[in-house]
């Protein structure tokens, strides 16, 4: 990317943010309230997207990354009284665990095999949940304790009561993944992933360490959907294990092919599209799921790169 | 679906109007039409009052749902008729939530935010309801569930949730326990669902049955991924003398089958909860075993002979009939044994705004229908609780009622026990008063 494309692609996603952040002010109630929802699950797909678009590893299991920031979160705030913050932090270490260790194993596999592998690991963790009655509550889940909902930080108090707290929190962590994700594209571990998504054998080749390249992505994608997972816990009260179920990896996944696999703003645009889609349609039939099967065999068909990866192919080749 | 108005000819439709009460709020059309056209006149507003109906429409709760909403839209109507509340008609906003309690929360958040609605309501699945209770209390919306599951009546949920039309699980099965170690036996083996409902079965059944003298003789619990059961039905013991089964999902009649299968012509006595075969016909191949064999029902789905006025108008007004099946659609079973939880709450909410003269969504208002809910210490007998009478604990937010125990004898399920209030309380712990509006 030379540095006029750079400024470009910068200053748009600088735009997106503050667009983000301006839009607070004149959304109405459920807006404001949906569009939480969508930051705090986009940075779970933008987390997923670093794997699947960047170096092409498909994973079927990041609902256990997800899973682990919310009740390595969860779990420490209802039953050990975690502040906020350092629940938080357990939540994402988790997952930068959980990825590291998963990621140790599961990359000596590719294709099918590593979807495969990725997936029962997933399965593993989502019925660990479900096992663990006593402490997760199963299905059922946790309801947050009220010392979860409030904390303090650097002498300013938080409610996350309070939609204006959450939607700002929800636009921070939205906007440090959006600069984690930028940096790495741009920079040589971008191109690498790229490379590797291309031709593993030929980078090999030309002595890149493909296998810790690859899981360096693995563990900031599974780090940043646990990051989403923990906010998720804390940010909505509620921890339980339908979000470690494949359908949460699935989604993941869908968000990032409707937006755009490989492009830094299409799985905010996909996670944006696909809760509208849903959100929209079925206000007009309980068969709302089938209109989204629907619009997405006709992306598959007409725009299989996505929509922002249509645009870039078509009109705005200097896209990240 | 979002934007409903309960319909009650055609059921739910989009933007519809219920008997064209809905649309009263503006045409003026259907005051004309009602009997409550005087009485809505007369109300300080003709604004109405707006039930947002939290519904399993799709996923595995799909079945209940079905018959949730025909159930509300009935009850509704009733209300309508009889002049609505506080004067004003009732509207009903239906939103599915996917039986997903992500959806859960969301519906909850458009509930108060885009449709306002007075109290939101209806949701069965526990996992939707407690990822959608802290939304509703955050938001100061209160939120009346149809659920069965311990987690209103222990605390663990929030001031603006109430559980008034339906007992939970724990007062179920404390209240049969005794029952079923005096007449069937007391050396039971449980097959349950492995998660939090089937564990509160497997908790809080236990329990009682020790309590009686009784011991257990096996937990085997099936995984929730699970589609065929037959190599869990081994591990019940031969000495077993009472088989307690509860089941729920799609695989429920799968279940059913293998385990006549199983145990073939010599069966111990056999004790399920009919959310093993709810919306499921009793007359389907291969569960001629089941008979003499007991069901717990919250409601007894055949017409017993001694059949009350209340219930012969319950069922007339759902569209059932005496056989537990819709009148329309003989093949389609009711889940009669639940769904009177959302005539009876819709009452008690009717109650609790009358009693607190509600006229709208002020703080003060909706302040005042939690204390009046609050308040209620009984339900009494009536084609509002055609149930039964029930007794409301205003701490925990929890209804206690009867139970039955029925015996499937020709085919039918025939009530022979019912326990009475007393038999399913157990000292509450929890106290939402002391928290904070």
């Amino acid at each position: 990317m030379t540095a006029p494309s750079f400024t470009k692609a910068a200053g748009l996603h600088l735009l997106v943010i503050m667009s983000l952040f301006v839009l607070q002010f004149v959304l109405p109630a459920y807006h404001h309230l949906a569009i939480t929802r969508i930051m705090v699950l986009a940075v779970f797909a933008m987390g997923y997207n670093l794997l699947f678009g960047y170096a092409g590893l498909l994973s079927l299991g990041h609902a256990l990354f997800f899973a682990a920031g919310l009740y390595g979160a969860g779990l420490t705030a209802y039953h050990l009284g975690w502040s906020v913050p350092a629940a938080f932090v357990a939540g994402t270490g988790s997952g930068f665990l959980a990825s590291l260790l998963i990621g140790l194993i599961s990359l000596r596999t590719s294709g099918v095999a590593f979807m495969i592998v990725t997936m029962m690991f997933a399965q593993v963790s989502y019925l660990a949940s479900l096992y663990f009655t006593t402490y997760t509550r199963g299905d059922e889940g946790l309801v947050m304790p009220q010392a979860a909902r409030r904390f303090e930080l650097f002498g300013a108090n938080f409610d996350l009561t309070d939609p204006t707290v959450r939607y700002n929190i929800a636009l921070a962590l939205l906007t440090l993944t959006t600069v984690v994700i930028f940096a790495i594209v741009r920079g040589t571990t971008g191109r690498t992933l790229v490379a590797i998504r291309e031709n593993e054998p030929r980078t090999l080749m030309l002595g890149y360490d493909t296998f810790r390249i690859k899981l360096k992505a693995l563990v900031i994608s599974g780090t940043l959907s646990a990051m989403a997972g923990s906010a998720y816990a804390l940010l909505f009260a509620y921890v339980g294990s339908s979000f470690a179920s494949i359908q949460y990896s699935i989604d993941a996944l869908l968000f990032t092919l409707l937006g755009g696999a490989g492009t830094v703003l299409g799985p905010l645009l996909g996670t944006f599209a696909m809760f509208y889609m849903i959100d929209i349609a079925s206000e007009y039939t309980a068969a709302y799921l089938l209109i989204t099967g629907l619009a997405l065999i006709a992306l598959v068909l007409f725009f299989p790169k996505g929509i922002v990866g249509t645009i870039r192919e078509r009109w705005v080749s200097w896209l990240p | 679906m979002s934007n409903s108005i309960i319909k009650p000819q055609k059921g739910i439709s989009r933007r519809s109007v219920l008997q064209g009460m809905g649309a009263a709020a503006g045409t003026g059309l259907a005051l004309q039409a009602m009997p409550g056209f005087v009485r809505y006149s007369q109300a300080a507003t003709s604004e109405p009052v707006k039930i947002g109906l939290q519904l399993h429409r799709t996923g595995i709760g799909a079945s209940y749902g079905r018959w949730y909403e025909r159930v509300t839209a009935a009850a509704v109507k009733v209300i309508n008729d009889g002049g609505g509340i506080n004067g004003r008609p009732v509207e009903v906003i239906v939103e599915d939530d996917g039986t997903d309690p992500k959806r859960g929360a969301e519906v909850v958040e458009k509930f108060a935010t885009q449709h306002k609605v007075d109290v939101a309501y209806g949701t069965l699945f526990s996992h939707v309801v407690i990822g959608s209770a802290p939304r509703a209390g955050e938001l100061k919306l209160p939120y009346v569930v149809v659920s069965e599951g311990h987690h209103v009546a222990s605390g663990k949920l929030n001031r603006y949730v109430f559980q008034p039309g339906i007992t939970d699980v724990r007062s179920q099965v404390i209240a049969m326990a005794p029952w079923i170690s005096k007449n069937l036996g007391k050396k039971v083996t449980m097959i349950f669902p492995d998660f939090a409902f089937g564990h509160d079965h497997r908790d809080y059944f236990s329990e009682a049955i020790k309590a009686q003298g009784g011991q257990v003789a096996g937990l085997i619990a099936i995984p929730p991924t699970e589609s065929s059961f037959t190599r869990y039905l081994p591990q019940i013991s031969s000495d077993t003398e009472v088989l307690y089964h509860v089941m729920v999902g799609p695989a429920v009649l799968t279940f059913v089958k293998e385990l006549g299968q199983f145990f073939g012509s010599s069966r111990p006595q056999i004790f399920g909860f009919i959310d093993s075969l709810e919306a499921v016909d009793l007359a389907t191949p291969q569960l001629e075993f089941l008979e003499d064999t007991y069901f717990w029902e919250g409601n007894p789905r055949y017409a017993q002979k001694d059949q009350t006025e209340y219930d012969k108008f319950y069922r007339e007004m759902v569209g059932v009939d005496a056989n537990g099946a819709s009148t329309s659609d003989q093949k389609d079973i009711s889940t009669y044994s639940h769904m009177f939880g959302c005539w009876e709450s819709l009452f008690a909410i009717k109650q609790a705004m009358e009693a607190s003269g509600y006229e709208g969504q002020t703080p003060k208002d909706k302040q005042g229908f939690i204390e009046a809910m609050e308040a209620i210490q009984k339900f009494d007998e009536g084609r509002e609780h055609p149930q039964g009478d029930k007794i409301f604990n205003g701490k925990n937010h929890q209804c206690y009622g009867h139970q039955n125990i029925s015996k499937v004898t020709g085919g039918r399920l025939e009530v022979v026990h019912r326990t009475a209030i007393e038999d399913g309380l157990y000292e509450v712990s929890a106290d939402y008063t002391t928290m904070s509006l």
